[in-house]
C-alpha cells in the first residue's frame, strides 16, 4: 500500500494543501471582525478621538520589525532551497526574535494605553483596538512557536526530512504579516 | 481497538459514540421541555419542579446540543471521516495525527458544555443564538461561568472542525486512488466536501464574534453593549452569518447519506448526478446571502429583507432540484423497502415539508406574523430532524455492517421507521397550528396568556407524542447493541452496492484494502446491460474496450 504522504494525485503536497485551506479559513475570522469594525465606524461618530490617542510612531516601528520579519521567513525558505542548514537556523531564529520584539513592543504599547486610562472597557474603539491587535498577537504568538519548533528540529538536525515545513510555516507568517498591513491603517492611520 | 488511535474508523465511531450520547442527553431536555409546557405548574417526572430560569437552561441547552454536539459529530465528523477514505479509495485521511487531534479537542469541548452544567448558576440560558445584551452580562440571566463555559466549548468544537474541514479536502483532493476523478466520486463525498467548504468560510466571523462576547463578559469591553457605544444587532449578524450556512453544513451530509442509498435500493442509476453536484455548490455559495432572513424584526435597516427574502426564496431552487432528482431516481425502480430505504425515504418526505414552510418564513411579510413562533420551531425541526435523524439513522442502518462487521435486525428497524415517522408527525405537524395561533417560542408556561389557553390540548397531544417518540427510539439502541455483539456476520457487500467501501472486507482491516483499487467508472452503474447482474462496482473493468469508453 501506498502511504498517504506521497499520493498526491494533484501534485501538490498535502501540507501545503492543508495549510492554504487553513489560512482560507482564517480570512473570514479577521474579515468579520473587520468588517464589524468598519460597519459600525462609518456608522457612529467620535472614533477619529479615541484613536488620536494611539502611539503611532511605535506602531510604524512595530509595522517595521514584522515587515523584516517576513523577509528573513523568506531566507530561511531559501537557505532549505540552497542547502544551507546554518543559514536556515540563523534565519529562523532571526524571524522568532522579531516577532518576540513585536510582541515586546505590542505590550508596552498596551501598559501606556492602559496607563493612560484607555483600557478595554474605555469605548467601543477600544474594545475593537484590543480585540483585534489581541487576536493578531496571539497570532503572532502561534507563529513564534511554529519557528521554535522548527528552529530545534534544525538545530538538532532531525529537520531534514521535513524540510518542507519551513515554507508552510512561512505561508502562516505571511499570513500573519498581512493582516497586521490591514489593522495598522485601519487603527492608527485613520 | 486504541483508544488514541489515528485510524479513520475508529475515529469515526469515536465521534458517533459521543454524538450518540449528546443525543440521549439532548433527548432528555426536549423531554423536560415538553412536559412544562403541557403540564406547567407540576413536577415533571423523574426530575421535579422546573422554574422559568430553568427553562431557559434548557432551550438553550437543547439547541446547543443537538446542532453543535449531535448533528455535527454524527452526520460530518462519523459518517465524514468514515466514508472518505473508503469511498476515493484512499487508506487514511491525509492528515491521520491531525484528524486524532480535531477528535480530541471536540472530546474537550464535550468535557467543557457538559462540566457547566453543575457549574454555579447552571449552563447557559440566553438562548442557543446567545443574543446579547442578555448574553453580554452575567447579571441578565444570573449565569455567569455557564455562559463562559459555553463560549468555551463553543470555541473548541470550532477548532476541532476547523481541523477536520481542512483534513478532508485535503484527502478528497489529494488521495483519491487512481481512476477516482471529480466527477467519479460519490455524491456523500461531495456532499461533504461542499458542507466543510461553506463550513470553513463562514465560522470565522462567529469565531471572532465569540472571542468578542467574551472579552464583553470578561474583559469589560462593549462590543455589543449599547451604553458603551457597541452595537446588539452586531452579533446577530455574525451568528448568522454562520449560523444560515451551518444549516446546510448538517443538512447536505444528510442529504449525501440519503443519495447513496436511493439507488441501491431501487437498483437505478441517481438521476441528474452532475445537476445534483452543481445544485449542491449554487446552494453553498447562495448560502453566504441569506441570513439576515433571520433578522427580519430585529431592529435591521427594513430595505435588506426585500434582497434576503429573493436571494432566500431563491435558495429553494437548488434543493428543489436535488429533490426532484432523488424522486426521479426511484421513478419505475425496483425498490425495495429495507429499513436504511425506509429512513431514506423518510428524509425526502419529511424534507420536503420542511423546506416548503422555509418559502413562509423566508418571505419577510409573512415572516413578520411567523417569527418567534413555534411556526418556526416546527420548521426546522422538520428540516433538520430529516436531516440529522431519519439520514442519520439510514446511514447508520446502512453503513453499520460496514462499520462493525454486522448485519442489523431489519424488522425492529423497519418499526423503529414506523414508529418514529408516525410520531415525529404527531409531534411536529401540530406545532405548526400551534405556532399559527401565536404561541411564541422559549416560553416557559402558555396558559399564562388567555389566547393560548384554547390551545393547550394540543400542546398536551404533541408532548403525549413527543414521549412516545422518544420511547421509539429504545427499539434503534436495543437493535444497535444486540446486532453489534449478536448480529449475522456481515459479507463484504451485503447491498450489492457499487460505492468502494463495499469492495473491502466487513469491518475493513486498518489500511482499508488489500490492494490499491483502481476506478473505472461512475459510481451508480445499477441494471447496467454490460454487466450480467444488477449492479457494477467502481472497480471492475469489464473488458478492455469498456474500460477504455468510460
Amino acid at each position: 500500500m501506498p502511504r498517504s504522504e506521497d499520493m498526491a494525485i494533484t501534485g501538490m503536497p498535502v501540507g501545503k494543501v492543508g495549510v492554504w485551506w487553513f489560512l482560507a479559513s482564517e480570512i473570514p475570522v479577521f474579515g468579520g471582525l473587520i468588517a464589524s469594525y468598519v460597519v459600525l465606524r462609518l456608522g457612529s461618530g467620535g472614533w477619529s478621538d479615541a484613536s488620536s490617542h494611539l502611539n503611532f510612531s511605535l506602531a510604524l516601528a512595530n509595522t517595521f520589525v514584522l515587515l523584516t520579519s517576513s523577509l528573513t521567513m523568506v531566507l530561511a525558505f531559501a537557505a532549505v532551497e540552497e542547502k544551507k542548514p546554518r543559514r536556515l537556523q540563523a534565519n529562523l531564529l532571526l524571524t522568532l526574535l522579531l516577532g518576540l520584539t513585536f510582541l515586546m513592543i505590542k505590550g508596552f504599547e498596551y501598559a501606556g494605553e492602559i496607563g493612560h486610562g484607555f483600557t478595554p472597557g474605555a469605548g467601543i474603539f477600544w474594545s475593537f483596538y484590543y480585540g483585534m491587535t489581541g487576536l493578531h498577537a496571539l497570532h503572532v504568538l502561534g507563529g513564534i512557536i511554529v519557528n521554535l519548533v522548527l528552529l530545534v528540529a534544525a538545530l538538532r538536525d532531525t529537520l531534514r526530512p521535513n524540510e518542507h515545513r519551513v515554507e508552510l510555516a512561512g505561508l502562516y507568517w505571511h499570513f500573519v504579516d498581512i493582516v497586521w498591513i490591514f489593522l495598522f491603517p485601519l487603527l492608527y492611520l485613520t | 481497538m486504541k483508544i488514541f488511535s489515528t485510524d479513520h474508523k475508529v475515529i469515526a465511531k469515536q465521534y458517533l459514540s459521543v454524538g450518540l450520547f449528546w443525543a440521549i442527553t439532548g433527548g432528555l431536555t426536549a423531554y423536560m421541555i415538553r412536559w412544562q409546557l403541557a403540564y406547567p405548574e407540576t413536577e415533571v417526572p423523574g426530575w421535579g419542579f422546573i422554574a422559568p430560569d430553568f427553562y431557559n437552561m434548557l432551550v438553550t441547552m437543547h439547541g446547543t446540543i443537538m446542532v453543535f454536539f449531535v448533528a455535527m459529530p454524527i452526520l460530518l465528523a462519523a459518517f465524514g471521516n468514515f466514508l472518505i477514505p473508503l469511498m476515493i479509495g484512499a487508506q487514511d485521511m491525509a492528515f491521520p495525527r491531525l484528524n486524532m487531534l480535531s477528535f480530541w479537542v471536540f472530546a474537550l469541548a464535550s468535557l467543557v458544555l457538559l462540566s457547566s452544567f453543575f457549574v454555579p448558576g447552571g449552563a447557559a440560558s440566553a438562548g442557543w443564538t446567545g443574543y446579547p445584551p442578555l448574553s453580554a452580562k452575567a447579571a441578565y440571566t444570573g449565569v455567569n461561568w455557564g455562559l463562559n463555559l459555553w463560549l468555551l466549548a463553543l470555541a473548541l468544537e470550532f477548532a476541532s472542525f476547523l481541523m477536520g474541514g481542512v483534513n478532508f479536502l485535503t484527502t478528497a483532493i489529494n488521495l483519491r486512488a487512481p481512476g477516482m476523478t471529480f466527477f467519479r466520486l460519490p455524491l456523500v463525498v461531495w456532499m461533504q466536501l461542499t458542507a466543510a467548504v461553506i463550513f470553513m468560510l463562514s465560522v470565522g466571523p462567529l469565531i471572532a464574534g465569540a472571542v468578542m462576547l467574551l472579552m464583553d463578559r470578561v474583559v469589560g469591553t462593549t462590543f455589543f453593549l449599547p451604553e458603551g457605544g457597541g452595537q446588539p444587532l452586531l452579533w446577530q449578524h455574525l451568528f448568522w452569518f454562520f449560523g444560515h450556512p451551518e444549516v446546510y453544513v448538517i443538512l447536505l451530509p444528510g442529504l449525501g447519506l440519503v443519495l447513496e442509498i436511493l439507488p441501491v435500493f431501487s437498483r437505478k442509476p441517481i438521476f441528474g448526478y452532475r445537476a445534483i453536484i452543481y445544485s449542491t455548490i449554487v446552494a453553498g455559495m447562495l448560502s453566504f446571502v441569506v441570513w439576515a432572513h433571520h433578522q427580519f424584526l430585529s431592529g435591521m435597516d427594513p430595505r435588506l429583507a426585500m434582497p434576503f427574502s429573493i436571494t432566500t426564496i431563491l435558495i429553494s431552487v437548488p434543493f428543489a432540484l436535488i429533490v426532484f432528482a432523488m424522486i426521479a431516481t426511484l421513478w419505475r425502480g425496483s425498490i425495495s423497502f429495507s429499513a436504511p430505504m425506509l429512513f431514506a425515504l423518510g428524509t425526502l418526505a419529511v424534507f420536503i415539508l420542511g423546506g416548503l414552510t422555509g418559502i413562509f418564513n423566508g418571505s419577510a411579510p409573512v415572516d413578520i406574523y411567523l417569527h418567534d413562533t413555534y411556526f418556526i420551531v416546527a420548521h426546522f425541526h422538520y428540516t433538520l430532524f430529516s436531516a440529522v435523524f431519519f439520514a442519520g439513522f439510514a446511514g447508520l442502518y446502512f453503513w453499520f455492517p460496514k462499520m462493525f462487521g454486522r448485519m442489523m435486525n431489519e424488522t425492529l428497524g423497519k418499526i423503529h421507521f414506523l414508529l418514529t415517522f408516525i410520531f415525529f408527525n404527531a409531534v411536529f405537524l401540530p406545532m405548526h397550528v400551534v405556532g399559527l395561533r401565536g404561541m411564541m417560542r422559549r416560553i416557559a408556561d402558555p396558559t399564562q396568556y388567555a389566547f393560548l389557553q384554547p390551545i393547550q390540548p394540543l400542546n398536551v397531544f404533541i408532548t403525549v407524542a413527543a414521549i412516545l417518540l422518544l420511547l421509539s427510539q429504545f427499539l434503534f439502541v436495543i437493535n444497535f447493541f444486540w446486532s453489534l455483539l449478536a448480529g449475522k456476520r456481515a459479507e463484504r457487500n451485503p447491498w450489492q452496492s457499487n460505492t468502494l467501501e463495499w469492495t473491502t472486507l466487513s469491518p475493513p482491516p486498518h489500511d482499508n484494502f488489500e490492494r490499491v483499487p483502481v476506478v473505472y467508472r461512475s459510481p451508480y452503474e445499477y441494471s447496467s446491460p454490460e454487466s450480467p447482474e444488477d449492479w457494477l462496482p467502481q472497480d471492475r473493468q469489464l473488458s478492455p474496450h469498456t474500460a477504455a469508453r468510460s
